[in-house]
């Protein structure tokens, strides 16, 4: 292992060094400051008599005399059942004082790509136990799902609940009692502040969650550049649970904004031709390269899920992030800022969320045959009756059709009930279809034109529309 | 990959810089867009760039720990697909590789690096039967025997474009493998079942014609609004998940084409998956053969080398063209376009060119354009008539249309099918805006439609553009002081506007009966909507208040002739009792 101390140029998060034999490139760099100190970063480029190297802790502090080795491989993670319950920094060294980790494998945190024909397509349902999820926008086993919040929005709180409560109801019913050990969460944090660090934390120390967990914290005061490793330290300790040791895995991302702006640093420094608004253009295939490390292999029991959570900067879903993100997954689940404030719990607006996976998940065996029907008649009734809102503050109720008038009532009435749950109830997609005939039963039966008529006979309530016309009168 | 004939080794040159897909070499004696093998993995790439003794290469795999000072060793010829039996039910990277055989070489569910494969099973046995005897004289292109490929195809064999072509002096029926001389010419040319075809270049033709011929597409707001012909080209842009690749899905799935090429250009793995564990379920509607017989996939995901990306709907078109030079129809979709723009441009950028609009490079256009003539109803070489259909997704940044790859794009499809957020949003699905979208197609197709079903057809049609015109305008009104305020007249429009969205307009793709929807069913629903029409304002005109008329319980069946099997019986039952159900009123 050759050491140089040649540095010529340092700039931003970037070293250039002089070399005079061949490094390769995405090797893994150790630059050793004048007072002891070591520092680790990356080949970013690679020529025959210079290197650009990107330094995960931030170049402060370094100066021309530092010196430099080049690892001559890639980074490496180092994997093991051991990790879980351990609790490492956004480079994978440990900070919770346990033993040292005694690695299976060291498996390349850039990963490979699954071969498209080697996957197999996620079609099992996992009931998070919050209806705007399981009844409109199901989540499957391998799926890669994200939450589209904005600052503020109470985002932690969605993801802690859909962790604690995840559960695929069929193993339920076997019986399988090996069940909870089977399932793991891993958790990326990107630049998230102490205090929502601390809340995920206490949260899976309160419920037990940590003994199967395995933690990656990158907080806000640590290195930038430290992020871009973080979320695949992450995942690749996540496929190896899932395809090696079978594990189902949940893996919570967050924060990816804070994880592009060091995508977006890195690029600047390196004077790059910018993307739309300053991010990389290669920035939709960096994404993809986390993205797409979800999903089922053919042969293997484990999963990868994925729950990336990402702030929408000015709550604008068409910005880079939340649109490239938006692009590679499998649907977006959208927290919103109105039905927060009305104090709706969690705050998901099922409109523009999405669940692309749900169609082969649910339906009879899976879910209940009558779901499909159920999901599309809720989102053409709210959709009329959220349109309606404006018109009525312009022209009043009363200048309404009854139907529309319907429609408007069927609009609040989902987001109080069946929306608003609160952050600790877990209902059963049995509850949450029941509860939404209970609210399509105020529409009139030729007003379910999406749902198959021998469905409405079975499910549909008939004294509700009678209450309501009493009501009414 | 083509890789079945042994090109002759150039010499070496050697590695001088590496920057993720880019690497540049010193001392490599290669042409222009010659493929090579990169550092001692002999990692794929292809020349894209010559300046003096430095050659840049974009390689087709991951270039983690090459570096500088390794071999690069040039093969001489440029990147080519393997053309013959074998391609169909097959799944291919963007370079051509099988997956399947990827899988078993490298052992893993993942892509290792440094394996290749050629493209077509080169030891399988196919039966040939020879279409020429001995003593004919054939010439470049023409069909000189046919193999039954899949129970839907018969391969037809054929002279390759650039021989010079002769007289048959051998030529035997049997089981061969595509390496072996099936026929011998008297210039001493021996021709196999295997050929080699440059995926940059265009296969030759004799010219392009107009097409008259629609693709049906089984979807109702296609083959009834917005038509695409066979030789046609279609884009289909709109925001993420506003239904782009289900669209593409629908059409791979129902289009009526002989060879379905679906190329999977940057997008998600597991939208390759579902396609590879449906379609052998699913029936070709014209064949009732399995769909995989008739379909070839090229799957190169977001996550799999960019440069990849960038050739994949190079081997997607080639391969098209190399059936379509059969006589058969061809409908190759992209999903998506944008994702090969953005390789252009990651390339681009690394190469430091001068960046265009966006950061994409200059060529922007002219790549698009030139992709896009490659579509076409043709007159083949060999006589024959082939077409080969471009539908390609395309994936604005913010569902914004104004940006390049968009507007270069529509500069040249003749089809513009316009996702729209805001149906997808309330799940009127397949969310084409109507009043955007357009088809260029339609007056050549309309004498088609009109002996092939109904030669009202243009009529009929023209009175649904109307009425759904009227009720874009009337919405404006609508919003402002509601529907109450309106004329009566105008309530009725926009009731059967209403009933042409939800009974026409949408199709539920995921539904047995509703996914596929024959031109005949699509006329008879549009038909039953202007029939409740015609009797409603003669209803209104009697004096019958327009609630009753509205109120009736017939109308709201109308929204379910598109589950229907039998709907030709429900349609007829169906008009009579609105028709009477209205006369009732008055
Ligand atoms: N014709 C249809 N019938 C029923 N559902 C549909 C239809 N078209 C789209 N959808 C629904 O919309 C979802 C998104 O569609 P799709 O995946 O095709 O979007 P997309 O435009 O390709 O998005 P992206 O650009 O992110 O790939 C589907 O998962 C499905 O739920
Ligand atoms: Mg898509």
């Amino acid at each position: 292992m050759k050491e140089y101390q040649t540095i010529t140029e340092i700039s931003g998060p970037l070293v250039f060094v002089e070399t005079d034999e061949p490094v390769g490139y995405d090797d893994i760099v150790e630059i050793e400051l004048s007072d002891g100190e070591t520092r680790r970063g990356q080949v970013l480029e690679s020529a025959s008599d210079y290197v650009a190297i990107q330094v995960f802790e931030g170049t402060e502090g370094i100066d021309r005399d530092a010196s430099v080795r080049f690892l001559g491989e890639t980074m490496k993670m180092p994997v093991t059942e051991d990790l879980l319950g351990r609790v490492m920094d956004g480079t994978g060294q440990p900070i919770d004082g346990g033993p040292e980790i005694v690695p299976d494998e060291r498996r390349d945190i850039v990963g490979e790509a699954i071969n498209p024909f080697s996957r197999e397509y996620p079609e099992e349902f996992i009931q998070t136990g919050v209806s705007a999820i399981d009844g409109m926008n199901t989540l499957v086993r391998g799926q890669k799902l994200p939450i589209f919040s904005a600052s503020g929005l109470p985002h932690n709180d969605l993801a802690l609940q859909i962790a604690r409560q995840a559960t695929v109801p069929e193993e339920e019913e076997e019986g399988d009692d090996d069940e909870g050990s089977e399932f793991a969460v891993i958790f990326g944090a990107m630049g998230i502040t102490a205090e929502e660090a601390n809340e995920f934390m206490d949260d899976f120390e309160r419920t037990g969650a940590l003994e199967r967990s395995v933690v990656f914290m990158n907080l806000a005061d640590d290195p930038a550049v430290e992020r871009t490793i973080t979320p695949r330290l992450a995942l690749t300790t996540a496929e190896y649970l899932a395809f090696e040791k079978d594990y189902h895995v949940l893996v919570i991302l967050t924060d990816m904004t804070n994880y592009c702006e060091a995508l977006r640093e890195i690029g600047a420094a390196r004077e790059e031709v910018p993307g739309r608004r300053g991010y990389p253009g290669y920035m939709y295939t960096d994404l993809a390269q986390l993205y797409e490390r979800a999903g089922r292999i053919e042969g293997r029991e484990g999963s990868v899920t994925q729950l990336p959570i990402l702030t929408m900067p000015g709550d604008d879903d068409t910005h880079p992030i939340p649109d490239l993100t938006g692009y590679i997954t499998e649907g977006q689940i959208y927290i919103d800022r109105d039905l927060n404030s009305q104090g709706i719990q969690p705050p998901i607006n099922v409109l523009p969320s999405l669940s692309r996976l749900m169609d082969d998940g649910i339906g009879e065996g899976l879910t209940r045959a009558d779901h499909a029907d159920v999901k599309d008649q809720i989102f053409a009734a709210y959709a009329e009756g959220e349109d309606l809102r404006d018109l009525v503050n312009i022209v009043g109720r009363e200048a309404l059709s009854e139907l529309d008038n319907k429609y408007l009532d069927f609009a609040d009435r989902f987001e109080e009930e069946f929306v608003d749950q609160g952050t600790d109830t877990a209902r059963s997609i049995d509850e949450t279809l029941e509860l939404g005939w209970d609210l399509l039963s105020m529409l009139p039966k030729d007003a379910l034109n999406r749902i198959d008529e021998d469905l409405i006979e079975e499910h549909y309530r008939e004294d509700e529309t009678a209450e309501a016309v009493e009501a009414e009168a | 990959m083509s890789q079945a004939t042994d090109t002759d080794v150039r010499e070496d040159g050697i590695i001088e810089s590496v920057s993720g897909p880019v690497v540049t070499a010193r001392d490599l004696d290669a042409r222009m867009n010659d493929v090579v093998y990169v550092g001692s993995e002999g990692l794929m790439g292809e020349v894209i760039e010559i300046e003096g003794n430095i050659t840049t290469i974009q390689v087709y795999e991951e270039t983690s720990g090459v570096s500088p000072g390794e071999p690069v060793e040039g093969t001489g010829s440029p990147l080519s697909v393997d053309l013959g039996p074998g391609m169909l039910d097959a799944i291919y990277d963007g370079v051509q590789r099988p997956l399947d055989v990827l899988e078993e070489k490298m052992g893993s569910a993942f892509l290792d690096r440094g394996v290749d494969a050629p493209g077509i099973d080169l030891e399988k046995t196919w039966e040939f039967t020879p279409e020429v005897e001995e003593g004919d004289a054939v010439e470049a292109g023409d069909i000189v025997g046919t193999v039954p490929e899949t129970p839907s195809i018969d391969h037809k064999v054929m002279v390759p474009p650039d021989s010079e072509g002769g007289e048959v002096v051998a030529i035997e029926s049997g089981n061969f493998n595509v390496e072996e001389t099936v026929v011998e010419l008297d210039s001493g040319e021996e021709i196999q079942m295997h050929q080699e075809w440059p995926v940059r270049q265009q296969r030759p033709t004799v010219e392009k014609e107009t097409p008259t011929e629609p693709l049906i597409s089984g979807q109702r707001v296609l083959d009834g609004l917005f038509p695409i012909a066979k030789g046609g080209t279609a884009a289909i842009p709109g925001p993420f998940g506003s239904g782009k690749t289900v669209t593409q899905h629908q059409l791979a799935k129902w289009a009526d084409a002989d060879i379905v090429v679906y190329v999977g250009c940057g997008e998600r793995g597991n939208e390759m998956t579902e396609v590879i564990e449906d379609f052998p379920e699913l029936e070709d509607p014209t064949t009732g053969n399995a769909l995989m017989d008739r379909t070839c996939l090229i799957a190169n995901t977001s996550n799999m080398p960019v440069a990849a990306r960038e050739s994949c709907v190079y081997t997607g078109i080639t391969i098209a063209e190399y059936f379509r030079d059969m006589g058969y129809d061809v409908a190759l979709m992209a999903d998506s376009t944008s994702r090969w723009a953005e390789a252009m441009r990651e390339i681009s950028s690394r190469l430091e060119e001068m960046p265009g609009e966006e950061g994409y490079p200059a060529y922007l256009s002219a790549r698009l354009s030139e992709f896009y003539e490659r579509a076409g109803y043709f007159e083949n070489i060999n006589g024959t008539e082939g077409s080969v259909s471009v539908i390609g997704a395309v994936s604005p940044p913010g569902g914004d249309f104004s940006e390049p790859v968009t507007q270069n794009t529509l500069r040249i499809v003749k089809t513009f099918w316009a996702l729209d957020a805001d149906l997808a949003e309330r799940r009127h699905f397949p969310s084409i805006n109507w009043n955007e979208s357009y088809s260029l197609y339609r007056d050549q197709l309309d004498p088609w439609f009109e002996d092939n079903v109904r030669a009202d057809w243009p009529e009929t049609r023209q009175w649904a553009i109307d009425t759904l015109d009227e009720e874009a305008e009337l919405q404006e009104i609508v919003q402002l002081v509601g529907k109450d305020a309106l004329p009566e007249d105008q309530q009725l429009t926009l009731e059967i506007a209403r009933y042409l969205r939800e009974a026409w307009l949408q199709q539920n793709a995921f539904h047995d009966v509703d996914t596929f929807c024959e031109p005949e069913k699509t006329y008879r629903i549009m038909d039953a909507a202007k029939t409740y029409n015609d009797a409603a304002f003669e209803a209104l005109d009697a004096g019958v208040p327009v609630e009753e008329i509205t109120d009736i319980d017939a109308a709201p069946r109308l929204n379910r002739i598109g589950v229907q099997e039998d709907w030709n019986e429900y349609i007829d039952d169906l008009e009579d009792e609105i028709e009477s159900q209205l006369r009732e009123l008055y």
